[in-house]
């Protein structure tokens, strides 16, 4: 095995083209656990931890600004540093593992590993992120919905490397669930995440651990944008929420493992997926994005904590 | 491969390190530091908890060479114990000067605040899990500005088993250093603002 250190973006990219065999590795909270386990072994790793840059986050520039979260920001740095604007990213990244694995792993290494029950997954659906991916030959802005291609595939060409996320400000409530055995350290049995624009009277969604790869729930979401009653005051219409929770786990094509059967599955969705409507519903209008105020949010960047 | 790291103060390098190896092999195998427990290797349990540049992780998830030219501080370093260990052989525990230590019971002598909270709360028992326990339980405590809540302690140490005790000391061990420590820091900035009590 070697082990590739770049000083520098530019060398990790110029690594990666002449060894597309290596494996980036980052927090190492996955990459090493299949090594120590003996369940397969790189031929090479890529440590991509001296690369400094990858570990801001910053705004885009445009008229409509996202985050772009280097490929180095932790999951505790994320829930910390981010957590006012990407309300739904910070509730899944405390669920991911412990205090311990939270302090070095990272949402592209979700990405990069794209298991179908990554934690980062559905509340990406659900905002329409974009992974910024890299090789030598340029740079590609993937929509989120064609980055996994199957379980633990994604659309990475061998010579490129994930540089950032970018991510939208939350542009309403969002709110993320997760079925486990317990509170810490678990992997998801199934999950969810749902984003509601208010004024664009838009909903996102994200399944997660309930198909080969994380997915939207489309009709699901066309279902929102056209019979919630997005101007109503009142609590959320109880039947709305159910026939949500049905279109949620239709959307679902789980299997039966050592997690869960695929109908525990289906139904659990279907509960969570309308718990977290009624939480969402509950919270819009204290997020930033539905007051007048979201512009002041667009101004502080992050460095290397 | 060669790794050069910095161990509870000290600059350290390990020779032969294969490229797979992990942080937490490099400091027990190749540095005699076996403060840090292997016990799962897949970050699931916590016993391997150690400080990397400040920060707590599990060492077993680190590989060897992200370690190069990084700051670790490990279970023997809290009790300024981890210096003496360099260089490989592991040196057997040497007994405190039974004058000093003379009392009944396991001598406190060196040990960090929270090691001795641990031993005076009862919360140790087969312990395994105790050494990565320990250094989280630390990183709350010095992070936290006043004493934690029960669940702000029950979340820091979630990713931290043990199979013996139930928890139950091991919380109280935690609530008594942390409690001590706060008011340590509390009578200490009382010294700090003038007209304060004189020292």
């Amino acid at each position: 095995m070697d082990f590739l250190r770049p000083a520098t973006w530019e060398d990790a990219l110029a690594m990666k083209a002449a060894r597309p065999d290596a494996t980036p590795i980052q927090g190492g909270t996955d990459v090493m656990v299949e090594i120590n386990l003996d369940k397969g072994r790189p031929t090479a790793l890529l440590d991509l931890n001296p690369v400094a840059e990858l570990a801001r986050w910053s705004w885009t520039a445009g008229p409509a600004p996202m985050l772009r979260v280097g490929a180095g920001v932790t999951y505790t740095r994320l829930i910390s540093e981010l957590g006012t604007w990407l309300p739904g990213l910070a509730q899944a990244s405390r669920t991911v593992g412990s205090p311990q694995i939270r302090n070095r792993g990272t949402l592209a290494g979700n990405l990069g590993a794209a298991s179908p029950a990554g934690d980062g997954h559905p509340p990406l659906l659900a905002s329409g992120a974009l992974v910024e991916a890299e090789s030598v030959r340029g740079t590609r802005l993937i929509p989120i919905i064609e980055f996994y291609t199957g379980v633990k595939r994604n659309a990475l060409e061998g010579d490129e490397l994930i540089r950032a996320v970018h991510v939208p400000p939350a542009a309403g409530p969002q709110c993320f669930a997760k079925v486990g055995t317990r509170n810490a350290m678990v992997i998801a049995v199934c999950s969810f995440a749902v984003a509601l624009d208010v004024r664009a009277r838009r909903a996102g969604t994200g399944i997660g651990s309930a198909a080969p790869t994380p997915r939207r729930a489309h009709a699901a979401e066309e279902f929102l944008a056209g019979e919630l009653d997005w101007d109503g005051a009142g609590p959320l219409d109880p039947a709305l929420a159910h026939r949500f929770g049905e279109l949620v786990a239709e959307a679902a094509a789980p299997i039966d493992d050592v997690r869960g059967r695929a109908d525990y599955r289906r139904h659990a969705l279907a509960v969570m997926a309308r718990r977290s409507l009624g939480w969402a519903w509950a919270e819009r209008g204290s997020v930033p994005g539905t007051s007048d105020a979201s512009g002041t949010y667009h101004q502080k960047s992050g460095e290397n904590g | 491969m060669r790794v050069n790291v910095r161990v509870n103060g000290e600059p350290m390098v390990a020779d032969d390190v294969w490229e797979g190896e992990s942080l937490l092999y490099v400091l027990r195998e190749r540095l005699g530091l076996p403060g840090a427990k292997n016990a799962c290797e897949q970050g699931e349990c916590g016993s391997c908890t150690v400080y990397l540049d400040g920060i707590t992780v599990c060492a077993c998830l680190v590989a060897a060479g992200q370690a190069e030219g990084r700051e670790v501080v490990t279970v023997e370093g809290l009790s300024g114990g981890g210096a003496r260990r360099r260089g490989g052989a592991p040196d057997r525990n040497p007994r405190p000067d039974p004058d000093v230590d003379d009392v009944a019971g396991p001598p406190l002598d060196g040990l960090d605040e929270v090691q001795r909270c641990f031993v005076e709360a009862g919360a140790v028992q087969c312990g395994f899990c105790t050494p990565g326990l320990v250094v989280q339980a630390h990183a709350l405590i010095a992070g936290a500005s006043r004493v934690p809540e029960d669940a702000e302690i029950r979340e820091a140490l979630a990713g931290n088993l043990c199979r013996c005790t139930g928890y139950e000391k091991i919380l109280d061990a935690v609530r008594l250093a942390a409690a001590r420590a706060h008011a340590r820091a509390a009578t200490e900035n009382a010294r700090s603002v003038p007209g304060g009590a004189d020292d």
